[in-house]
């Protein structure tokens, strides 16, 4: 296959960045997106240029790293994946691709299509977590048993992957789902119970603090998390919010 | 050559731990907030550690190189974790997990450290739950377990495929819990370039900013190294991309001594490679073998048939097809472990009946599965002769429960629908056994410096069961290291802050700078891919899956010549004062060309077939394991400890003969 791309280039957080154009050739339809990066930068490297940056990782869908905005879609055209899972069979033969950052004033453009991500890390460190130190001594698996169906619901919520694709395709640039997320996985297992409330009071304020929007609704985040989680966590995470708003005892 | 002190704890084999634990020194817990501690990683070992060293009150500083400790390539591991919990009351025990661990590694791991992890493995099921580890359950609400290749008993919890994920999750959401108390302070973005040691002892590290380009000093009472494994050396592998030999590479430089680097390995259950272009290899979770049939097509007609697309490979019958794994190995069947499932796909491939395009897959079935499936659940939903599309359906679905995710998975790479055709596999380097030398206490052999999880050698030998990554890393971090440092930290509480203005991080600090100076002048004519794939292939073709005499010194020469080649025609655009991603790539690929070469000559000094290394030059000459791996006790029941003499060629080798004492010595077999 071969290919136009129109790439966002930008030195670093204070340059103000731009489209450039490049053009690749002899592309494997079998390869992923960005294995075919990986040729366009070895071309730039050839030619002197520096390459393109952009995060990625384990390239299996699953660490979280990459992200990239395809075609104005968080991930590409396909799916249920995220970029390195997506591959060059869903493109044509001579198509322009735009390749961008995600964009959204809580996660800044480091460099190219590298974004900072750590306003999530935040939002994760005010409160997604069982408070529960390393000991030999907590009691045995399996002296508390959770209904099958709750930990299947846990587990589901629990595969977010932290990519932050929820939030560049949403307009609001809202961080609803992931924090949705964290949230009900602990709201539904028996561990979570005794910090339910502040957990979702401390973890909703972080998100605002960071300058996330508010949700509308428009349910492009479960349309683009390659997870597919559902957007009724939302409105769970709502229920859990008010809940703890009108009851807690602080 | 010296002996190694592995300070192994006397008394019987099972009391060694509790006596060794009741006798360590401790710090007050005052005294503890006076002490650092570095952590590099934020995989299951370093997340874990990070998190467990803090909440008992030390001060620990933790390194990663990704943008956050969440996306450590221990997030990858599908299958599961194993415990020697006996919930399926199938006669499982601590002696049975340490047996099975023992064994499968074929004889060549500490029996002392492999009993300490089959000990402590039930409390990691316990911590995880506690953490709010979302297992599998079955319907009555408690764990559920399958079983794994190499053992015949279930001891293996999961979460989906996606075990590695929730564990890391929980293991980082303590160490988050930690970053917003203020007891951990978290580098995102960073990565160690060198260890600093003050008189004798590890006393920090310099880190580059990988943002900024910054090169900055830590110093700290100990240091700990959780940077995982060196697949990488391979180019192509199931591990990350960034995944990297770094970190373990410069203590090994500085001093620790680096073990046994032949024992790789290559796991059975890989997506095929598709061409040239490909960056990676992807995982099919071995639990796959649980309900797979591994075959290819008995006759050569139907291989070559199927490669031009004239034959699909369901409609072989049973009886044209060619379970080999079954027909060899009876007992074990398609569960025989790693090393044995590997080799036995390289032979078929290797004698022609490959069948992809490019002669390197087997096929990985699951009809039988889904029709055996189909029947249970048909009978427990009471249907009365349910026809086949309704017995599929259902078995389809319970296929999907169960490794769903890896289906997802394949049909995209593969684009092709596994519920319905057999998925194709083939062999991958997938795990590193080998690793830095460490005693009992998990510190290498420079003292203060410590090494947990993948990156250290101890507790796999020359095969690594699956399902013991994950116990391993998180043994080590959450029970085994958080005691065993004290041991070292309780003679250091006079020591105080330690000052990083010293000639000693000055001279760190220099050194790194020029050769980071020295990598960006080259300005040569190829990028480091180009020669980090050269290494890869010659690593692949001789130090592959199997190994022998010639191929070996051959490698070693050819990585010489490619290390030299690097070192004067590598290039690297962009400026060393920022977010440059090739810079760091050239600084990890000049790391593995020295590992690789030291990776050839341990595989050539050990003339023995064990684990995941095979010598042509051993194996049995008749008889029922007429073929197999031959194990040579007489000669080399040791670990080969490498100390770094200059050049990886010139590493010298110290033996820790290793005891059995509580397990005799057999040849393994599963047929």
């Amino acid at each position: 296959m071969d290919l136009t791309l129109k790439v966002w280039r930008q030195k670093n957080r204070e340059d103000k960045g731009g489209l450039e154009t490049y053009k690749v050739t002899g592309i494997s339809e079998n390869s992923s997106f960005l294995e075919m990066l990986d040729v366009m930068n070895e071309h730039l490297i050839m030619e002197g240029t520096e390459p393109v940056a952009f995060d990625h990782d384990c390239r299996e869908g699953i660490c979280g790293s990459c992200s990239l905005y395809i075609n104005g879609e968080a991930h590409g055209p396909d799916r249920k994946v995220t970029t390195c899972q997506l591959h060059m069979r869903m493109f044509e033969d001579g198509e322009t691709i735009y390749v961008e950052p995600w964009r959204s004033a809580s996660m800044p453009v480091v460099k190219d299509l590298i974004v900072d991500r750590s306003s999530f890390e935040r939002i994760q460190q005010s409160g997604g977590f069982v408070s529960v130190n390393t000991s030999g001594n907590t009691q045995d698996a399996n002296a508390l048993p959770i209904p099958k169906m709750n930990a299947d619901k846990a587990f589901d919520v629990a595969a977010c992957i932290g990519c932050g694709a929820c939030v560049a395709t949403c307009k609001n640039s809202s961080a609803m789902l992931f924090v949705a997320a964290k949230v009900s996985q602990f709201a539904y297992l028996p561990q979570g119970q005794l910090e339910r409330k502040q957990r979702v009071l401390n973890m909703v304020e972080q998100m605002d603090k960071e300058g996330f929007g508010n949700c509308t609704n428009t349910g492009a985040c479960e349309v683009e998390c390659p997870k597919s989680i559902s957007i009724e966590y939302i409105a769970k995470m709502n229920r859990e919010y008010l809940s703890a708003s009108i009851t807690s005892e602080n | 050559m010296s002996v190694l002190d592995s300070k192994i704890p006397e008394g019987s084999l099972k009391d060694k731990w509790t006596n060794h634990k009741n006798k360590i020194d401790l710090v007050n817990p005052a005294n503890k907030r006076n002490i650092d501690i570095i952590v590099v990683g934020t995989g299951l070992a370093g997340g874990s550690a990070a998190a467990s060293l803090a909440e008992m009150g030390y001060n620990v500083k933790t390194f990663c190189y990704q943008d956050s400790p969440r996306r450590a390539h221990s997030i990858a591991a599908q299958g599961g974790i194993n415990a020697a919990k006996n919930y399926q009351n199938d006669g499982d025990s601590v002696y049975r997990l340490f047996y099975d661990t023992v064994k499968g590694g074929d004889y060549r791991s500490r029996e002392a450290n492999v009993h300490r992890l089959a000990e402590v493995s039930g409390n990691i099921i316990d911590q995880c739950v506690a953490q709010g580890v979302p297992f599998g359950r079955d319907y009555g609400g408690l764990l559920d377990n399958r079983s794994f290749g190499g053992v015949l008993v279930s001891r293996t919890f999961y979460a989906k495929g996606q075990t590695g994920q929730q564990l890391l999750l929980g293991a980082y959401s303590a160490l988050n819990r930690q970053i917003a108390k203020g007891k951990v302070t978290m580098y995102n973005r960073h990565e160690m370039v060198e260890l600093v040691k003050v008189d004798g002892k590890a006393r920090g590290i310099i880190a580059r900013n990988l943002e900024t380009g910054e090169l900055e000093r830590h110093s700290a009472h100990a240091v700990v190294i959780a940077s995982g494994g060196y697949g990488n050396v391979f180019f192509l592998s199931t591990n990350a991309m960034g995944s990297n030999a770094t970190a373990a590479w410069k203590i090994h430089k500085k001093g620790a001594y680096f073990a046994n680097p032949c024992y790789t390995q290559i796991h059975p259950t890989c997506i095929p490679r598709s061409g040239d272009h490909q960056s990676k290899l992807t995982l099919m979770s071995e639990s796959l073998r649980n309900d797979g049939r591994i075959w290819v097509p008995k006759n050569l007609e139907d291989v070559l048939a199927i490669r031009e697309g004239r034959l699909k490979p369901t409609d072989l019958q049973e009886e044209q097809r060619d379970y080999y794994l079954e027909r060899k190995y009876p007992a074990f069947g398609n569960l025989v472990p790693r090393d044995v499932a590997s080799r036995a796909a390289k032979e078929r491939c290797d004698s022609g009946f490959g069948v992809n395009e490019t002669g390197e897959a087997v096929y990985l079935d699951f009809s039988t599965a889904i029709k055996r499936y189909g029947k249970q659940e048909a009978a427990i939903a009471r249907m009365e002769n349910p026809n086949e599309e309704d017995i599929l359906n259902l078995g389809e679905a319970v296929i999907e429960a169960k490794y769903g995710n890896l289906f997802q998975m394949y049909e995209k790479i593969v684009a092709e629908n596994p519920y319905k055709t057999p998925m194709m596999i083939y062999p991958a380097v997938h795990y590193t056994m080998g690793g830095v030398w460490v005693d009992y206490n998990l510190m290498t052999s420079i003292e203060g410096c410590y090494c947990i999880g993948e990156a250290n050698f101890s507790d796999h030998g020359a095969n690594r069961l699956g399902a013991s990554a994950l116990m391993q890393g998180l043994a080590d971090g959450y029970f085994v290291l958080p005691y065993t440092i004290g041991d070292y930290l309780s003679n250091e509480i006079r020591t105080g802050k330690i000052s990083t203005e010293t000639p000693e991080f000055e001279e760190a600090e220099k050194d790194v700078s020029e050769r980071i100076e020295k990598l960006m002048n080259i300005k040569g004519t190829k990028s480091v891919d180009y020669f980090h794939k050269l290494l890869g292939k010659a690593m692949w073709e001789y130090v592959g899956m199997s190994r022998n005499e010639e191929g070996l010194k051959k490698a070693m020469s050819e990585i010489k010549q490619i290390r030299t080649n690097f070192w004067n025609d590598v290039r690297i655009p962009g400026d060393k004062n920022s977010l440059n991603s090739e810079l760091v790539k050239a600084g990890r690929v000049a790391d593995f060309l020295e590992l690789g070469e030291l990776f050839a000559k341990d595989a050539l000094y050990r003339n023995e077939s064990c684990g995941g290394h095979f010598r042509e030059e051993s194996v049995e000459e008749d008889g029922l394991q007429k073929g197999e791996a031959k194990r040579n006790d007489t000669d080399y029941a040791y670990v080969a400890a490498w100390e770094y003499t200059g050049e990886p060629s010139d590493a010298v080798m110290h033996k820790e003969e290793l005891e059995f004492n509580d397990i005799e010595l057999k040849q393994r077999s599963y047929k």
